[in-house]
């Protein structure tokens, strides 16, 4: 149905063009424009105004609807924020599960709902904390974990029936939810009421964050595994958070981030299909993790856009019938990358400004950078205001009152439907090479993220693109008065020594017999999360366990690409 | 083009085991663009591979790119290394996310130069060719 | 820590690495000191198998040429592997990468792994490959691969240098061995289909087989020997083996010919090229030190002579100069 009258659109259009000549003309010759041209962040070329003419081939039904209702561009739910703010979920975890522990206390006891876990790097590509290439980097960038032991200790006195945790794990994913799992049960939480996310996105660390273990093929083996264990036994969790995050800050555009991401989430959804189950049992479970950048509007209209083309995908490409199953569930952390080293307050500006597009982009949920962040993990004062960021955003300043507010802006519907317009022409090359698997081996988005970053850089160098304090507004003689984290050098001899204890009082024979039996499980296909949920809980460690998939599966070689 | 102009031989290296190499890449390709030979090890590499390779492809300069802060303990040890190998005369420098109160140990343990985030890469390219020490 | 090259040269035949690393510099950088190098060390040359690896871009041949390296380790070969990558001709740059897929092998003291630059001169490349060749050979490595782009320059370079070339392609590429077939098909003394997991591999090798019967190569009109083609999958570690077992079939088969007339010929090339290098170094030098070369250049430009005549003129002013400068200079 046309929204406006063909009379008006002609009327419109004659004044519009009397409007360019005269108006607008006179002006420029007086004061002519700041740019030749205006783009956005991904480079897409934005006029002075926008009007009804720009959006006079949208239908309002089949294109934005109502919130709750396909293609639910205005949001997954009729309510929004008027019914519950999204979630505040700041990111957090270093050193020994002990001091992880207090953390998470301290942010609760502060007002955060929902608990964020980062691990260590040795954690996330799978080793143990005494293997020779870990010893460097136990607790510095996350929390170590080995054991089971490590778990029980970081959920020391929270209850996982009250709160929901997300746990920032990729190759490693069935070892950490099992742990999960375990200290649940101990508690006597029975599996069905945990609730959490686990990231579990294999296919965005062969394109970007690089903390891969298995090759392709196994490790969405893998995701899938845990898919159809959750959707199975732990159906409050959500077992994948499809990422365009880290996609972004590898140097992807936005139009980038967006296709990649939902090319990604086609792949997995493939993939679960191929198990024979039912699109409708496990697409509810799917949920998405973006990033936030500094161009305002083109992030609104990214994350509008993702909601339509992922419900249109999930109808009209895989036969959904269920809504939950068209829902693009996601969860928003601002841009690291967009932060400075230099005159790290102005970080604060940039974080509010990417939480708000976040926010009237309709996120269920959100992460708030820290001011120091391009200097080391945040201290409490900066996590605090980072948080304080989200609360008064959701307080004080309305937007959460009114659900969707920009929609029928001409300018936000228009660059809504340019966003989903040139990431569908991403998906349909990447189709077109056998799809995201495919694409990964033969280096495509690499490729193209490659080239994003190094062209934004020549673009900073050249000052074709400001970056306050950084390539203008320099502050050549600034001195950082921040106060920073330091991460404890006892915390490596705390976690070896109980890492030992553990193996010396575990039953190891056992150990030995529940890491046979999941080697032979990995070698017959079957789903291997039972079988790691029973060796965790007789503690072997997260070490033993990918040894034995990295024996199985092989190990992943990196593509050489600039 | 001749073939016997003496180039600048870089190492770009990713000690540890983290595996953001947005900047690493964006640097070497740089460096190529200004006439020097870049050579990238890729991730996850030790300071004995780092080495091994900097005395095989005999480098003028070490570039180290680390965010995950594990850089006290792995950059002195590469400059220790290179030094014991008998390959003081290579230029090492780093980038990456080091505080700036961890830059004048890096600097005593042999590190010429820290790069942090927002460095342009035109002040990198001068800073090499100005302090590369060109062997005879 | 400074060395002179009769030093480093020391250092070098015990195996040193940072002798070796050093020397390939000097020779690659100058021709001259090259020379002085080569002068030094050829006494100790001739013992490795010189293996070049060439095929077009995608075929695997990096992770192939680490497997390789692998075996040959496990059966006590010292191994050495020069990896040349292009030079930007925009910015005489280059990025080497090639090395990534071999660095768990940079530790191990049996393995000298060098990546190399094409530096956008391809007489300069064949002279400098063979000396980096040489300086590896005569640090003890048994053997010497010499990996290239796969893309024309470098592969002539090659011929010169390998004993045994390996040809690697994958499957899936279809009507590009029609276009390769002109090219580096001709060279090859084992085929090598990689990626054999792939649908398509045995294909792709019949294809070859089918080509290798029809047309006799060249190699196969200079030794008699018919390559064979074996299907390997780097990546899964398989048919390596094999591949290995094949390339020295071919060495020992090299050296069982007619009184090592095989190696007399590569040693008589040598020679040649070494003479070629220098008469057109020779040439050249005299060449720019003439102010009559300029008003030659206009004549040919105007039309008044043509290049040849041009090219005679000056090399009867080189001859005649040679002549006269070892008197000028006493």
């Amino acid at each position: 149905m046309v929204m406006f009258k063909g009379e008006f659109i002609d009327e419109l259009k004659k004044k519009i063009e009397k409007w360019e000549r005269e108006c607008v003309q006179e002006e420029i010759k007086r004061h002519p424009e700041r740019q030749e041209e205006f783009r956005t962040l991904s480079g897409i070329p934005v006029k002075r105004v926008y009007t009804p003419l720009d959006v006079q081939h949208l239908d309002y039904f089949r294109d934005l609807g109502l919130p709750g209702e396909y293609p639910f561009t205005r949001g997954i739910h009729t309510t929004m924020y008027r019914g519950r703010f999204w979630t505040m979920r700041q990111f957090a975890g270093y050193g020994t599960a002990e001091q992880t522990n207090q953390r998470f206390k301290y942010l609760l006891k502060e007002g955060e709902t929902g608990l964020s876990m980062a691990f260590d790097f040795p954690t996330i590509i799978g080793l143990d904390s005494d293997h020779p290439m870990a010893v460097n980097e136990i607790g510095i960038c996350g929390v170590a974990v080995d054991t089971l032991a490590d778990m029980e200790i970081i959920f020391d006195g929270i209850p996982l029936d009250k709160v929901t945790t997300s746990m920032t794990i990729n190759a490693p994913t069935p070892v950490l939810l099992s742990m999960y799992i375990a200290v649940g049960e101990k508690q006597g939480v029975p599996m069905h009421k945990l609730g959490g996310t686990v990231q579990n996105d294999a296919l965005k660390e062969f394109i970007a964050q690089k903390s891969y273990v298995f090759p392709p093929e196994p490790a969405v083996k893998l995701v899938a595994d845990v898919i159809e264990f959750c959707v199975k036994n732990v159906p409050k969790w959500n077992p994948i958070s499809i990422s365009g995050y880290h996609i972004r800050e590898a140097g992807a555009t936005a139009v980038q981030e967006l296709a990649f991401t939902i090319a990604d989430g086609i792949a997995y959804v493939e993939a679960m299909l191929e198990r024979g189950i039912d699109v409708d049992e496990f697409a509810p479970r799917l949920s998405f993790f973006f990033a936030s950048h500094n161009d305002f509007f083109e992030e609104i209209a990214k994350f509008r856009a993702a909601r339509r083309m992922w419900a249109r995908i999930m109808k009209e490409r895989f036969g959904a019938k269920k809504p939950r199953s068209m829902w693009l569930r996601f969860h928003t952390q601002t841009s690291g990358v967009a932060l400075t080293a230099q005159q790290p307050e102005n970080n604060i500006i940039r974080v509010t400004i990417q939480a708000l597009a976040a926010v009237l982009g309709g996120t269920q949920s959100l992460h708030t950078n820290s001011m120091d962040e391009a200097w080391a993990l945040p201290s409490e004062k900066a996590v605090r205001i980072a948080l304080r960021t989200q609360q008064i955003i959701a307080h004080e300043s309305g937007v959460a009152n009114v659900v969707d507010p920009l929609a029928g802006s001409y300018y936000v519907e228009w660059l809504t439907d340019k966003m989903e317009e040139e990431a569908m022409k991403y998906i349909d090359r990447i189709d077109s090479m056998g799809g995201m698997i495919e694409a990964v081996k033969k280096g495509f988005p690499q490729r193209e993220i490659a080239e994003s970053a190094y062209r934004f850089q020549k673009e900073v160098e050249e000052k074709k693109r400001i970056i306050v304090g950084v390539n203008e507004y320099v502050d050549e003689k600034e001195k950082l008065e921040i106060p920073l984290l330091r991460v404890d050098p006892e915390v490596v001899r705390v976690q070896l020594a109980r890492l030992k204890k553990v193996k010396e009082t575990r039953d190891n024979e056992r150990v030995k017999r529940l890491l046979s039996e999941l080697r032979k499980a990995a070698e017959r296909n079957e789903n291997v999360m039972p079988y790691v949920l029973n060796a965790v809980k007789a503690y072997a460690t997260l070490g033993e366990i990918m040894g034995v998939l990295k024996e199985v599966y092989g190990e992943y070689q990196e593509l050489i690409i600039f | 083009m001749s073939s016997t102009e003496r180039k600048i031989k870089v190492l770009i290296a990713k000690p540890g085991l983290n595996g953001h190499d947005r900047g690493a890449k964006v640097v070497a390709r740089a460096l190529r663009d200004a006439g020097m030979e870049v050579i990238y090890t890729g991730l996850r590499q030790t300071p004995e591979q780092i080495v091994e390779t900097a005395i095989q492809e005999d480098v003028d300069v070490v570039g180290l790119s680390i965010l995950s802060g594990a850089h006290m303990t792995l950059l002195p040890r590469v400059v220790q290394l290179l030094r014991e190998k008998g390959m003081d005369d290579v230029l090492v420098i780093a980038g990456g996310i080091i505080p700036t109160d961890d830059i004048p140990k890096l600097k005593e343990a042999g590190i010429a130069e820290v790069f942090g985030p927002g460095t342009p890469l035109k002040t990198i390219i001068e800073f090499i060719k100005k302090n590369v020490r060109r062997k005879g | 820590m400074r060395y002179n090259v009769e030093e480093l040269v020391q250092k070098l035949i015990q195996g040193d690495k940072f002798a070796t690393a050093r020397l390939i510099s000097l020779a690659e950088n100058d021709p001259t000191t090259a020379q002085k190098i080569i002068s030094l060390i050829y006494p100790y040359t001739g013992r490795a198998h010189v293996i070049g690896v060439t095929g077009p871009p995608g075929s695997g041949k990096s992770t192939l040429v680490y497997r390789l390296a692998k075996e040959w380790r496990k059966r006590g070969k010292t191994v050495g592997i020069v990896a040349v990558d292009p030079t930007s001709p925009f910015t005489g740059g280059a990025l080497l990468g090639d090395r990534i897929r071999m660095q768990e092998l940079t530790c191990d003291d049996g393995v000298f792994i060098r990546s190399m630059a094409t530096r956008g001169s391809l007489g300069g490349l064949a002279r400098a490959t063979k000396d980096v060749v040489r300086i590896l050979d005569a640090s003890g490595k048994d053997v010497i691969v010499v990996e290239t782009v796969g893309a024309g320059q470098s592969e002539v370079a090659i011929v010169r240098i390998a004993h045994t070339i390996l040809v690697v392609l994958c499957p899936g590429l279809g009507d590009e061995i029609q276009v390769l077939k002109a090219g580096i098909m001709e060279i090859g003394d084992v085929f090598v289909v990689n990626k054999a997991d792939r649908e398509g591999a045995d294909e792709t090798a019949m294809q070859i087989e089918d080509m290798l019967n029809m047309a006799s190569t060249i190699r196969f009109n200079e030794t008699g020997w018919i390559p064979p083609v074996v299907k390997t999958s780097a990546v899964y570690n398989r048919g390596i083996s094999e591949l290995i077992d094949r390339i020295e079939e071919h060495w020992r088969f090299l050296k069982k010919m007619d009184k090592d007339i095989y190696f007399r010929r590569r040693v008589e090339q040598d020679v040649i090229e070494a003479l070629r290098s220098k008469i057109e170094q020779m040439a050249l030098n005299h060449v720019m030190k003439n102010e009559k070369y300029n008003e030659l250049i206009e004549k040919v430009a105007n039309k008044e002579i043509d290049p040849y005549t041009a090219a005679d003129i000056i090399l009867n002013g080189v001859i005649r100069s040679e002549e006269k400068e070892p008197e000028e200079n006493e």
